[in-house]
């Protein structure tokens, strides 16, 4: 026998759903999200589809202005350097560079954190403690500072650059994950998840994380934001990625010479950086207000 | 006929451990009691008497200082605690809460059946349905998350979540408490309809007096860990002893009387 539809529309909204649903009113946020899928995008295919090299050279054209200027020209769009690149080619490689390396680093600390964070959620007493303030130490110090101590052992460059970050980011995820899953253990689900004969591990895995996934990707937008900072003021100071490197940081540091003759150079990667780290920030916003507007209802 | 849960010399401590010392907060002195197949009981007592612990202890949230719990005769210790989770379900106080707010309901009840049965997922599908069809829900709930469900459908789903295993004893923590009045006497005849048919030892906190003379057989009136009074249903009302089980009895007839 059919059985009888008793609702109109066979839809039911999963939790993440809603909150997808609720973010989606909030138009500013949604406009960042765009922003930040342009940006995507842009590292992804742009590499193909720019016409010039991010090291390739156009000594006819040295400091060439934008496309827009009354000296610029439409095969420069965004105008050349003091070494005649082109500058839209290099931002297009830089966000590869930057945003990439960020969201690589994030990701490896996410998963470092919370891997930590929940095996100091569910052991006690004393260990719990030592597992939870392991990485403490690294808060006190500014991520920077780390990475100039990691960077002075072990020599210049993007991936050591990367090495301090990632651990400079690590402990939030801890501490976050840990308070998370202690949390959720008081509550009672556990406890009858638990009588369903669950061990800590599946109760982790199949009941704690569905509930978890929001607030860590909230979490991961914040340390993105956060990472593409570093990234770039590192690059800035030389110490991170080195200087033929299309990084947005290191770009703007080498533009700062000619600052005065080419304000271009230097304002369109600090633009780019710019736009990323908003776009970041309004997503992550508008998701932790739409999570928040869930959880109260 | 024998019966169905022995419980005997039940005792539990709940300390604070201290530095220097051990502060006692809370001791349920030995209890025992007998509960046959078919039958209800009802655990009455002022807040902070440790109904609510004595539940835990008989699904095995806790583990007791002393004493034993037989099903069928078998001790149920640690090595059969499987059995003992799939044998004894408990009614959570707050069904909401109880719920998982990140799965379906479906995705809960399965879970169950995953850990303690060895069904296929075709038969897991079939008994998840037939058991919402049994609490009176449709089986589209099953897709349903905890925010979409009225109270009282958070107590049904309650129900089926602790009738999915096909138990035998039925331990709830103040079922009724939450609800308003036509839900109420919905989810306890639905209970004492189930126990009809399937033949469940009861067991059940309340304070609502009413539903207790209405659907249990037994009664056991705990004050501050001690049991002060044991026996028929009837007999309590009619000849109370102990003085919290007078006075609450008394409150009781006047409210019906008064209306």
């Amino acid at each position: 026998m059919p059985r009888p539809s008793f609702y109109q529309e066979e839809y039911y909204p999963s939790p993440m759903r809603h909150t997808w649903t609720d973010f989606q009113r909030n138009h500013i946020a949604l406009a960042g999200l765009w922003c930040l899928l342009f940006f995507i995008v842009a590292a992804f295919l742009g590499p193909f589809l720019v016409p010039y090299g991010p090291l390739q050279q156009n000594t006819d054209m040295l400091l060439l202005a934008p496309a827009w200027n009354v000296n610029g020209d439409i095969s420069h769009l965004f105008g050349t350097d003091s070494l005649g690149r082109d500058i839209l080619s290099r931002i297009i490689h830089g966000c590869r560079i930057t945003l990439g390396t960020s969201v690589i680093l994030v990701l490896i600390a996410m998963l470092v954190g919370c891997s930590i964070g929940a095996y100091a959620g569910i052991s006690r007493g004393l260990r719990a403690s030592v597992i939870n303030h392991l990485l403490d130490a690294i808060m006190a110090i500014p991520t920077l500072l780390i990475a100039i101590i990691i960077v002075a052992i072990l020599g210049t460059g993007l991936l050591n650059s990367m090495w301090a970050i990632t651990l400079a980011l690590i402990p939030q995820f801890i501490h976050q994950t840990r308070d998370l899953v202690r949390r959720e253990f008081q509550k009672e689900y556990i406890v009858a998840a638990r009588l369903d004969g669950a061990s800590n591990h599946r109760l982790l895995v199949k009941d704690i994380l569905p509930n978890m996934v929001e607030v860590l990707v909230v979490q991961a937008t914040m340390a993105l934001s956060v990472a593409i900072l570093d990234i770039s003021a590192l690059g800035f100071l030389n110490l991170g990625a080195q200087s033929p490197s299309p990084e947005l940081g290191t770009m703007l540091s080498e533009a700062l010479d000619t600052a005065y003759a080419a304000p271009w150079s230097v304002a369109l990667p600090g633009a780019a950086i710019f736009l990323m780290v908003l776009s970041i920030n309004l997503v992550g916003d508008g998701l932790r207000t739409a999570l928040k507007n869930r959880l109260l209802q | 006929m024998n019966s169905l849960l022995t419980v005997s010399g039940l005792s539990y401590r709940k300390q604070k451990s201290g530095l220097f010392s051990n502060r006692e907060l809370f001791r349920l002195s030995p209890l025992s009691f007998e509960l046959k197949r078919g039958e209800t009981m009802a655990i009455m007592g002022e807040n902070g008497s440790g109904k609510s612990l004595l539940a835990k202890l008989l699904v095995g949230v806790l583990q007791p200082e002393a004493g034993s719990i037989l099903l069928n005769g078998e001790p149920m210790c640690d090595s059969r605690q499987q059995r003992r989770f799939s044998a004894i379900r408990m009614i959570f106080q707050h069904s909401k809460d109880s719920l998982n707010p990140g799965l379906t309901l479906g995705g809960q009840l399965e879970e169950a059946l995953i850990l303690n049965t060895n069904m296929s997922a075709t038969e897991r599908k079939r008994q998840i349905e037939n058991t919402l069809v049994k609490v009176g829900m449709l089986p589209e709930h099953q897709y349903f998350y905890r925010h979409m469900l009225s109270e009282g459908q958070h107590q049904r789903a309650a129900v089926a979540r602790a009738l999915i295993l096909d138990p035998q004893v039925i331990v709830a923590d103040e079922p009724f408490a939450a609800l308003d009045p036509s839900v109420r006497s919905q989810t306890a005849n639905l209970l004492m309809n189930l126990q009809q048919q399937l033949g469940l030892g009861f067991i059940f906190i309340s304070h609502n007096l009413g539903i207790v003379r209405h659907i249990s057989d037994r009664i056991l009136v705990l004050e501050k860990g001690k049991v002060v009074e044991s026996g028929k249903t009837e007999v309590i009302f009619n000849w109370p002893k102990s003085e919290y089980t007078k006075r609450t009895i008394q409150a009781h007839q006047e409210l019906i009387s008064g209306q």
